[in-house]
C-alpha cells in the first residue's frame, strides 16, 4: 500500500525534533504542519513574513491580514513574530532555518532539486522562493510522488528540468518511501511503504538505490 | 510643520512620469495597495515597468492596468498565480517583458536599493538558469551570483496606521514588501486606513521610519479581500 499524503505528511513530521524552525512550501508540504502537535515547540516560519504560524483558524475566525506564503489563513502561536520580507529571506539566506521541505519534480542522487520549470522553454516559469529556500536552509528535504502521472521516475540520476537548488537536499519522502541523500553514495532506502519490494521501489526509480548494509 | 498627508488619492499619484519604475507592495491581496493601483490606472502614466511578487489576478488592479497596455515589463518572482489570465495572454502575445527573480533576491535588491548598496552576492539561483549572464564569484568555498540593486521612482504602500510624518505600522502579514519598497524609491506614497496624531505611534512598533515616505493618503477599504 502507497502511503497516502497524510501518511507522508506524517512521516515528516515525526521526523522534525522539538525547536526547529522549519519553512514548509506550498502544497503537500504545508500538511506537514498539522501532523506536528502543538507540544513539540517547532517554530514555522513563511517567507511572507510570519515566525511562529500555529493551526489554521477555526471556520469564520480567519482573518485576511493573517495568511501563508501559500496565502491560506493562518494563525499566530504565542511567541509568534512578524517581520517584512528582506528580513524573512535574511532569516533563509542567512542559514537561521534548520529546515525547508518542498516539494519537487526531480530529486537527483546529488541532491540536485528541479521544481519550478519543467522546460528551458517555459513559457513564465514561476520561482517564489523556492531557490533562496534550496540555497539557504540547513537541510532541505522534498515531499513528492515517487513518479509523475504517467508512471515517469521522479527520482533519477540527473534532473532533466531546470534546476531549483544544486546538492542541498538530503532526504525524499515519496508516497512509495522515504530516501535519504547520502554525499558520494547517492539514494539510501530509508523506509518503504509496505507491500512495496525493493525491486519494484528500484524499478520505479531512474537512479541506483541502495540499503544500509 | 512637516505634513505629508494628502487629501485625495489623485493627489497622492500626481506627477508620476511615464516610464517610471512602480514597486507595489503586498502579498496576495495582504498588504496591497489596491486603491493607489486604482488611483495609478486613472492617473495615466504608461510605459510603466512594475515590480511586485506576483502578476495580477483577474482583471483589477495590476492586470488592469497590464490590461490597459500600461506596462511595459514586470519583475516579480511568481507570474503564474491562479487567475493570473491576463498577464498569460500578453506574455503569449509577446506584449509584456517578464524578469523572473527569486523572492528573497527581489526582496533584498530593493533593501540593497534603499540601503546604498550598488549590488551583493547570494548563493540562491546558483547553477540556474536565473544566474545565466550574471557574474559569479566563489567566497570561502561557496558559488555566489551578483545581483544588482532595484531602484524605483515610485513605490506604493499599504500600512494599517500613519502620522503626519509619514511613520508606519503594518498589520499582520500585511508588512511583507510594503517596508522594502519604502526605502527603494524616490517618491513613496502610502494608502492607509488609519491616520493617527503625531506621537500616537508606539515609536517601538513603527516599522517603517517616516524618513522613507513622501505622501500619505487615507482610504476606507475595511479589509483585505480574501485571498
Amino acid at each position: 500500500m502507497p502511503y497516502s499524503r497524510t501518511d507522508m505528511a506524517a512521516k515528516a513530521a515525526a521526523d522534525i525534533p522539538e525547536g526547529w524552525v522549519v519553512n514548509l512550501g506550498i502544497g503537500m508540504p504545508t500538511l506537514i504542519a498539522n501532523e506536528v502537535p502543538l507540544e513539540r515547540e517547532v517554530i514555522f516560519q513563511s517567507e511572507n513574513g510570519v515566525l511562529g504560524m500555529g493551526p489554521a483558524p477555526e471556520q469564520g475566525k480567519e482573518t485576511p491580514w493573517l495568511i501563508n506564503a501559500g496565502k491560506q489563513f493562518v494563525t499566530l502561536r504565542k511567541g509568534g513574530s512578524f517581520c517584512h520580507h528582506a528580513d524573512s529571506f535574511s532569516m533563509i539566506r542567512g542559514g537561521h532555518i534548520d529546515l525547508c521541505v518542498l516539494g519537487g519534480f526531480e530529486v537527483a542522487e546529488n541532491g540536485d532539486l528541479a521544481n519550478w520549470a519543467t522546460s528551458e522553454n517555459d513559457t513564465a516559469p514561476a520561482v517564489g522562493g523556492a531557490m533562496d529556500l534550496g540555497a539557504g536552509a540547513k537541510r532541505l528535504w522534498v515531499v513528492m510522488d515517487h513518479t509523475t502521472k504517467d508512471g515517469r521516475p521522479k527520482i533519477v540520476e540527473k534532473c532533466g528540468y531546470p534546476l531549483t537548488a544544486l546538492s542541498n537536499v538530503s532526504r525524499v519522502y515519496t508516497n512509495l518511501a522515504v530516501l535519504d541523500v547520502v554525499p558520494e553514495l547517492g539514494f539510501v532506502v530509508r523506509d518503504i511503504a509496505d507491500g512495496v519490494s525493493l525491486e519494484e521501489l528500484q524499478a520505479k526509480s531512474a537512479a541506483k538505490l541502495h540499503t544500509r548494509a | 510643520m512637516i505634513n505629508k498627508i494628502v487629501n485625495s488619492l489623485a493627489e497622492a499619484l500626481s506627477g508620476v512620469k511615464d516610464g517610471s519604475t512602480v514597486l507595489i507592495g503586498g502579498f496576495g491581496s495582504a498588504g496591497q495597495p489596491d486603491e493607489l493601483i486604482e488611483a495609478l490606472i486613472e492617473q495615466g502614466a504608461k510605459d510603466l515597468v512594475c515590480v511586485a511578487n506576483n502578476a495580477g489576478t483577474g482583471h483589477v488592479g495590476l492586470a488592469r492596468l497590464m490590461e490597459l497596455g500600461r506596462v511595459r515589463k514586470i519583475i516579480c518572482s511568481f507570474p503564474r498565480s491562479a487567475n493570473s489570465v491576463v498577464f498569460e495572454q500578453l506574455y503569449r502575445e509577446g506584449k509584456i517583458e517578464l524578469e523572473i527573480v527569486p523572492q528573497g533576491t527581489l526582496a533584498e535588491r530593493m533593501r540593497a536599493a534603499g540601503a546604498g548598496i550598488p549590488a551583493f552576492y547570494t548563493a540562491t539561483s546558483h547553477g540556474t538558469l536565473l544566474a545565466r549572464g550574471k557574474e559569479e564569484r566563489e567566497f570561502e568555498g561557496r558559488h555566489y551570483v551578483m545581483e544588482r540593486a532595484l531602484h524605483a521612482d515610485v513605490a506604493l504602500v499599504e500600512a494599517w496606521k500613519a502620522d503626519r510624518w509619514g511613520n508606519l505600522v503594518y498589520n499582520q502579514s500585511g508588512r511583507n514588501f510594503n517596508p522594502v519598497m519604502a526605502t527603494a524609491a524616490e517618491l513613496t506614497i502610502v494608502q492607509t486606513q488609519h491616520i493617527v496624531e503625531l506621537g500616537d505611534l508606539d515609536p517601538e512598533a513603527i516599522a517603517t521610519p517616516g524618513i522613507y515616505v513622501n505622501r500619505v493618503v487615507q482610504v476606507d477599504r475595511g479589509a483585505p479581500w480574501a485571498p
